[in-house]
């Protein structure tokens, strides 16, 4: 899977990869995490509210750190 | 066990009206309890009740529980009402308004929509992007960070009704007005380029559909996120002013930031701006000012300038506009913090 994170920076970006990270270890899924921090590429998104998720292309959260639940849902529905 | 604990977790999903009901009966029962609990845990100490100890102990035993309950209860509210104003609505609400009615509207938005100081620039390049006029989008970023349910309700509850309506009016006043001017001066052309030649967004935006549990879980993470990150400050700011109210002289403050010194209220603003920090962050210092006879206008101007004006956020800022635009809009912000603490201390 790829993901990326899309944040200027702030606390709550570093915390939103952090917990990716985490629950795709405790599932055993190979992820490639990146970072987007050029406002250009946020922008190109759409998305208005960091940190925003993207996975394989797609913007599945924005505005706020996911709960945990959520990023585990992201890898449940992955094959 | 741990499956009672899960269904526990989940009632509130399954059952939120119930739920609701019984969490304001709860909350309200708790609160009329901490008046009687904050006495005999002072009864039970060794100190006499009528002495400066006893009486600083009393208001921290008493404050403390009471602003931390009214922050719990009022962010969890908040929380809910939240995911109802999503950024993605609030700028559909706005786009293709004409100015005016829409800065009244921006302004009040601008308490109810979740915020973070983070997000302020994507934010600005996305309402721009949709239409939304320059001097709106400036009205909603500046009320949006000083204007908020935190700073009310800790206002609220360590400085009484009156002082969070006056900071509440104040608040969405400056922001109306001061992004009504910025639209009057027509900047747009101070904006950066790429800002500008970024292909026009739609404005429109699609219905999550929550329910009511989800709201509820939404209400519980803010509570999670922000009572879990303020209460440090809160805990301080109460604690200094248990101190002060029983200990330094009444009137400490009043010679050099009392009404008499003019000038203290631009100082206010000058060493505000540069401090950047959150709503609770500030509410141990105001605490300390107000009860030592510092003047409301003063302490209030020192407020906003913290919360409304930081120095980081000016600089992210600057990425995406240009010197003469942050520095009309860091003016007329200013300008209009001067006039409310100028006239603050006249009226009061």
């Amino acid at each position: 899977m790829d993901i990326k994170v899309l944040g200027t920076g702030c606390a709550n970006c570093r915390n939103t990869i952090a917990l990716i990270d985490q629950v795709a270890t405790s599932k055993g899924v190979v992820v490639s995490l990146e970072k987007v921090e050029e406002l250009r590429d946020i922008m190109a998104y759409g998305v208005m509210s960091t940190p925003g998720v993207v996975i394989d292309g797609q913007v599945v959260h924005a505005g706020g750190v996911p709960s945990r639940q959520k990023v585990e849902q992201w890898f449940v529905a992955a094959p | 066990m741990s499956t009672a604990v899960q269904s526990l977790q989940r009632w509130p999903s399954r059952q939120p009206v119930a739920f609701l009901i019984l969490a304001t009966m709860v909350w309200l029962a708790l609160y009329q309890t901490l008046n009687p609990v904050a006495e005999s845990l002072v009864a039970a100490l060794p100190v006499d009740r009528a002495s400066h100890l006893g009486g600083a102990l009393h208001f921290f035993f008493y404050d403390t529980p009471k602003v931390l309950m009214l922050l719990t209860g009022v962010v969890f509210v908040m929380g809910m009402v939240n995911s109802y104003f999503t950024p993605e609505r609030t700028r559909a609400l706005l786009a293709g308004r004409t100015e005016g009615v829409a800065n009244v509207m921006a302004a009040s938005l601008g308490i109810v929509t979740p915020f973070c100081s983070c997000s302020a620039v994507p934010l600005f390049i996305g309402f721009v992007q949709a239409g939304v006029p320059l001097g709106v989008t400036f009205s909603f970023l500046i009320s949006a960070p000083m204007v908020n349910e935190v700073a009310l309700t800790l206002l609220f509850g360590m400085f009484g009704w009156k002082i969070a309506l006056l900071y509440l009016g104040l608040g969405l006043s400056m922001a109306i007005v001061a992004g009504w001017i910025i639209g009057r001066l027509k900047m747009e052309g101070w904006l950066e380029d790429w800002v500008r030649e970024m292909p026009r967004a739609s404005a429109g935006f699609e219905e999550a559909g929550m329910t009511l549990g989800e709201r509820i879980q939404g209400g519980f993470q803010s509570v999670r996120e922000i009572v879990g990150k303020v209460w440090p400050y809160i805990l301080v700011g109460i604690a200094v002013g248990a101190g002060i109210h029983s200990y330094v002289p009444q009137d400490f403050m009043a010679g050099f930031m009392g009404k008499e010194a003019w000038w203290s209220v631009p100082l206010a603003v000058i060493i505000g701006v540069p401090l950047y920090s959150n709503a609770a962050g500030v509410i141990p210092i105001v605490q300390a000012l107000l009860a030592k006879g510092a003047a409301l206008g003063t302490v209030l101007a020192f407020m906003m300038s913290v919360i409304a004006l930081s120095l980081p956020e000016l600089i992210i800022l600057r990425k995406v506009l240009k010197m003469r635009l942050i520095a009309t809009f860091v003016a007329v912000v200013a300008g209009g913090i001067l006039l409310v603490g100028f006239v603050f201390n006249a009226v009061f």
